[in-house]
């Protein structure tokens, strides 16, 4: 191997990477572009709100309760050594409305309703059925992708809220309905504890995750026939599996910048 | 089509004519730097139905991506009824090819819509009309094509012939003067394959001014329906005319083309002897 060739491929790799960070960000300002020039938004976007929305309630639901019951729990046995069980109201409901909710509903999202996406448009991108759409003066961007970004931009907060009160109540289930803690004090730290900045924050943290997970979905779906590592079914799954592995790492790193602008 | 039928408005008059020639001058085309058609010059009449012909790989289907503008070409240009695609303002060009219908090998029909709802889809995200009004356009050309009754079936529950006819239907639903069509004979069985050659032909007779290119390799849909042929070898035109002439020309590799004759050293690759090895491997697992 030549000496050389090491920190060349490093910087081929980097290349690529801004490369494909710039496509990304172009894709998304195109999408976003034609949320206001395209006839039919509203219909194709209540399409997508049932497919990303209504479609992923009870695995969000069901996430929601058991985080909410295994913070409960793991927030009553520390929090009793200090004698302040009384707490585990303020611990469960910041945890889940500040971080948990947020990131594991993205994260979630982007496994079940991002896989999807990246695979429905990787299937029509093989199948020449974007070609189609494309010939038929029919843009694909404001066809497939923009009323998904609509839609995310919808879902994610609703979901984000609707999995912060089951998994408070999955906290109500183990602090107060097995461990014995007074519902009340449950309660009024809740309400004492959380502020609107928390809520708000949450929700802006829901709203970017939303369209980042949305933008790399789309974009790696659309983008499959130009994949360099496999072609045809192949790079669908391939670019299924990108879809979700990047949208998890940038919802965490993108967590990580919006929690230290937002503290 | 019948006068009731839906019309789009015609703004993309290129040419006085209503019949859109299609020149290639000069066509260099290809994906990168893999060059795949080399310096083609030839016209596709109008009105009439010309076939692209070639063995796999010769650039039909990029010629083809040409036409319709999916790529853009590395030198020369494609004139359509008289207009340099590729120099004209965007705007402008859209509106030639708004003209055009398409179909693709496998129909491309969108997976989730309807048999009706593909074929409407033209008029549904372009023209401003009542739903009934367009469902009743797209019943009429998908009768056109023998598909009405398959109307609210989805192209997961059809056959590939099936959905080719779809396909069609698709295509022509906005009346375009150009028809283009990928491989519309591939993989169907004899029987569809003549049944897709007639539905061309019943179409050609219906709409004269209809430019109608077909790509294809399959000898007898060439002669059934050829009224001008090109044909493409590694990239290069080495034909184009009309479909008797064809059948006269000489030329030694034209003549094996139709006779459907292997070349000498294809054969003779057959004939090299196989690994040892590997044939003792392959019997020891049959006799497994």
């Amino acid at each position: 191997m030549n000496i050389f060739s090491l920190p060349a491929r490093l910087g081929e790799r980097c290349l690529r990477g801004v490369d494909a960070l710039g496509g990304m960000t172009l894709f998304f300002l195109e999408g976003v572009r034609h949320i206001f020039t395209t006839r039919r938004i509203f219909i194709r976007t209540l399409q997508q709100l049932y497919a990303i929305g209504y479609q992923s309630l009870f695995v969000i639901a069901l996430i929601g309760i058991f985080c909410g019951m295994v913070l409960g729990l793991q927030g009553y046995y520390t929090l009793v050594q200090f004698g302040s069980v009384g707490m585990l109201g303020s611990a469960v409901s910041l945890s889940l409305i500040r971080e948990l909710g947020p990131v594991l509903t993205a994260i979630m999202l982007a496994g079940r309703a991002g896989s999807s996406m990246a695979a429905e448009i990787g299937v029509m991108r093989i199948s020449d059925q974007i070609d189609a759409l494309d010939v038929m003066d029919i843009n694909s961007m404001a066809y497939l992708v923009s009323p998904r970004l609509v839609a995310a931009l919808i879902s994610f907060p609703l979901l984000t809220a609707i999995f912060d009160t089951i998994g408070i109540i999955g906290g109500y289930l183990t602090g107060v309905a097995m461990l014995g803690i007074n519902e009340g004090a449950y309660f009024y730290r809740i309400a004492h504890a959380v502020t609107l900045d928390d809520v708000t924050g949450g929700f802006l943290k829901a709203v970017v995750f939303g369209l980042l997970v949305t933008t790399v979905c789309c974009h790696q779906g659309y983008t499959t026939h130009q994949r360099r590592d496999s072609v045809g079914p192949e790079a669908v799954g391939n670019a299924t599996t990108s879809a979700v592995v990047i949208s998890c790492v940038l919802i965490l790193v993108a967590d990580y910048v919006l929690t230290s602008f937002l503290l | 089509m019948s006068k009731n039928s839906v019309r789009m408005r015609d703004t993309a008059d290129a040419s006085a004519s209503p019949q859109w020639d299609i020149a290639f001058r000069g066509l260099t085309a290809g994906y990168g730097e893999h060059v795949v058609l080399r310096d083609i010059d030839a016209t596709l009449p109008g009105g009439r139905i010309s076939v692209i012909l070639g063995g796999s790989g010769c650039g039909k289907s990029t010629l083809l991506r040409h036409i319709i503008g999916l790529s853009r070409p590395l030198a020369g240009s494609v004139r359509i009824g008289g207009q340099d695609m590729f120099a004209l303002p965007p705007a402008q060009a859209r509106r030639i090819r708004r003209r055009m219908g398409v179909l693709f090998q496998d129909g491309a029909l969108l997976g989730a819509l309807s048999l009706a709802q593909n074929v409407a889809l033209p008029l549904t995200e372009h023209v401003r009309l009542p739903k009934a009004v367009i469902r009743d356009a797209a019943l009429r050309v998908l009768r056109l094509v023998g598909l009405e009754d398959f109307a609210d079936y989805y192209p997961n529950q059809l056959s590939g012939g099936m959905r080719k006819r779809a396909g069609l239907a698709r295509a022509i639903i906005a009346e375009p003067r150009i028809l283009l069509c990928d491989e519309p004979t591939s993989g169907l069985d004899p029987i569809t394959a003549a049944r897709m050659d007639a539905l061309l032909l019943s179409l050609h007779e219906r709409f004269p001014d209809m430019s109608i290119v077909v790509v294809s390799h399959d000898l007898d849909s060439l002669r059934a329906i050829a009224d001008h042929v090109l044909v493409l070898r590694e990239g290069k035109a080495v034909f184009s005319g009309p479909l008797a002439e064809l059948e006269a020309c000489d030329d030694p590799y034209l003549r094996r083309f139709l006779r459907r004759e292997a070349d000498a050293g294809d054969v003779a690759a057959q004939d090299s002897e196989s690994d040892p090895r590997v044939r003792r491997a392959i019997a020891a697992w049959l006799d497994a």
